[in-house]
């Protein structure tokens, strides 16, 4: 701000305070900033309708039951990664581990399958891996006191990765539970439109359950509420007596958990448990919350947030392979997406500080 | 008032403290009675803020005694001295810029159940915590723009006025205000000092850390000068003795330096 603009402020300020306005009336200005900040926090939702509204001029097959089934089966497992990574980069943090943490989760799960041959022990052992990774993240960061969650997970994503190529003898370890390879892979028929076999896929239910379960937490929870302090104020969240070491393990552990429940729709998928099968699944998870309009800063991101940066990242792959588009165009997009949405985070912190000001010399 | 109308809610006897070789706080003694806005005034490095400090339980006292309602809490940590009723509002104002005044209020102290639960799984009561805030806003003659956006959309003002509140908001007795109108312009300045007179109504006593000799005046019942760790004059600010006040606080007696 120059020196000249700041002069007319408080110029204006000391008018105000002699003649006071009518309460309600907001200036022009900061209508504008207003509608300005409204349409960037819907950014990434309108990204999202203007591929699909471009794909389906684009191609024939794109907007078809059938391929819209292919998109939410292909988007399951990075959704899931992502709502569990959102309440980690709400609190400032990063969870490297979970794509490592999948595959891990997959071969204990598929190993249990295998040996035991009991379904429940299978899918528990593969959550319980899960979780205990996410455990292990949390007091590696917390109680080890590294100096930022990169450190932790960074070394459980290389350790989890070496651990379920040890355990599968580096291959694949075929067959899973009939129900899990029903959530993985299976089409719900009762839903109408995909004839017989169905168009929906059972996996994005799993997502639906999971987003659901996670908005209750996060918006009806004290835990929730909590996490958010933490995100936009840690120092002022230890001074109001908020448990903030405990918070911090839980978001790790819950993002753990969920890398349990991507791993069990990648064993369906598949009808196995690959050591491979999360391999840089961590970075669509990350790149998808960030693309949903959360910040990398902390302290802002919803459940809606996650799953639309999922379903972009997923939409943008579908669209350019059906498009015949060569696949390494696909990372340059997905690239090229995540710097568009983190340029509408920096703009929207910049028309924050300018609707600030404005509401400095206006009349509550 | 009953008969405890008289007896101070703060007492602070001989407060001494020293960093090293450096003595921050030498001897220094006062009383705040409830429903006092209690200045304290002094250069840089004439020990208001290790006096503060030293009340909220951030720094302990080498020697003498603090009384909060004749209770000691010298030796009381910030947390304790918070449960007694002791809400400091520091220059920073410790808000939570992505979340809304109601959210603010009441962060650490969610108003939630059902009690058997563990604190962080109970289910949160929104809609009585929003009511509870307009209560207190009102009853403090706060006018927000909107109660329902987040905090990084207010004012310098406004900000101040939402960290004010929520110190208010938990039965406070005493309130500890630093610079609380150092960020804020004309105007935003003369809101927050009605808030102050307010408080003061509501019986909360205030001490306040201003620079502003005017502020002072303006709204200090009583005010003490410190310089370099010791407690040099104690008066009731007004325009007749604002020359003292600012000689006390430059160290000159008689209009000569000392």
């Amino acid at each position: 701000m120059t020196a000249q603009s700041r002069e007319t402020l408080v110029a204006r300020d000391d008018a105000g305070s002699a003649e006071p306005r009518p309460a309600r009336r907001a200036p022009g200005a900061a209508r504008g900033l207003t509608a300005a900040l409204t349409a960037l926090r819907a950014g990434p939702v309108v990204i999202l309708v203007l591929l699909v509204v471009l794909l389906s001029v684009l191609s024939d097959v794109f907007l078809t039951l059938e391929n819209v089934g292919n998109v939410l089966k292909q988007s399951a497992v990075i959704c899931v990664l992502a709502l569990g990574q959102l309440p980690v980069i709400v609190t400032r943090g990063i969870d490297l581990s979970v794509g490592s943490n999948l595959s891990l989760s997959a071969v204990v799960g598929a190993l249990v399958w295998r040996d035991q041959g009991s379904a429940t022990l299978a899918v528990l052992a593969a959550l319980a891996t899960g979780t205990a990774v996410g455990l292990v993240n949390g007091l590696l960061y917390v109680k080890g006191r590294l100096p930022h969650p990169f450190i932790p997970t960074l070394a459980m994503l290389t350790a989890a990765s070496g651990l379920a190529l040890f355990l599968s003898d580096s291959g694949t370890i075929q067959g899973a539970p009939p129900i899990v390879d029903e959530i993985g892979a299976g089409r719900i028929a009762a839903i109408p439109g995909g004839g017989e076999v169905g168009w929906f896929p059972t996996a994005a239910l799993v997502v639906v359950a999971v987003a659901l379960v996670l908005t209750l937490l996060t918006r009806g929870l004290v835990w929730g509420r909590w996490i958010y302090a933490v995100g936009g104020n840690p120092e002022a969240a230890v001074r109001n007596g908020i448990p903030v070491p405990a918070v911090l393990i839980s978001v790790y552990v819950l993002c753990g958990l969920l890398a349990g429940v991507a791993a069990l729709l990648m064993m369906g998928k598949a009808d196995a448990g690959s050591p491979m099968a999360g391999s840089l699944a961590e970075l669509d998870a990350i790149a998808a919350v960030i693309i949903g309009g959360a910040s990398f800063l902390g302290g802002r991101g919803r459940v809606l947030n996650a799953l639309t940066g999922a379903l972009v990242i997923a939409v943008l792959r579908n669209g350019l392979n059906l498009l015949g588009i060569d696949p390494n165009w696909q990372y340059m997009a997905t690239g090229a997406v995540i710097v568009v949405a983190v340029e509408l985070d920096v703009l929207r912190g910049h028309l924050e500080r300018r609707f600030r000001s404005l509401q400095a010399v206006s009349r509550p | 008032m009953n008969d405890l109308g008289a007896r101070p809610v703060l007492e602070v006897r001989e407060a001494g403290k020293r960093f090293g070789a450096v003595v921050a706080l030498d001897g220094v003694s006062f009383a705040v009675e409830p429903g006092e806005v209690f200045a304290l005034l002094g250069d840089n490095g004439a020990g208001k803020s290790t006096l503060i400090q030293a009340i909220s339980g951030v720094h302990r006292l080498d020697s003498g005694t603090i009384l909060l309602d004749g209770v000691d809490i010298t030796a009381a940590g910030a947390m304790a001295v918070r449960a007694q009723g002791v809400e400091t509002v520091y220059q920073d104002l410790a808000l939570f810029d992505n979340l809304d005044p109601a959210a603010n209020f009441f962060a650490g102290r969610e108003l939630s159940g059902p009690a058997w639960l563990p604190r962080g799984l109970r289910l949160m009561r929104h809609r009585r915590m929003a009511e509870r805030t307009r209560d207190l806003l009102d009853r403090l003659q706060v006018r927000l723009p909107d109660l329902d956006a987040v905090v990084a959309l207010m004012s310098g003002g406004q900000r101040q006025a939402v960290a004010v509140a929520r110190a208010v908001a938990f039965s406070s007795k005493l309130v500890i205000l630093d610079e609380p109108t150092a960020a804020l312009g004309l105007r935003e300045a003369a809101r927050v000092l009605d808030l102050i007179r307010r408080l003061k109504d509501d019986g909360v006593a205030v001490i306040l850390i201003s620079h502003s000799m005017d502020q002072v005046m303006a709204v200090a019942d009583r005010a003490l000068v410190l310089r370099r760790g010791r407690a040099v004059g104690e008066t009731v600010p007004s325009a007749e003795n604002h020359e003292q006040l600012v000689s006390w606080i430059v160290g000159a007696v008689g209009g000569r330096a000392v």
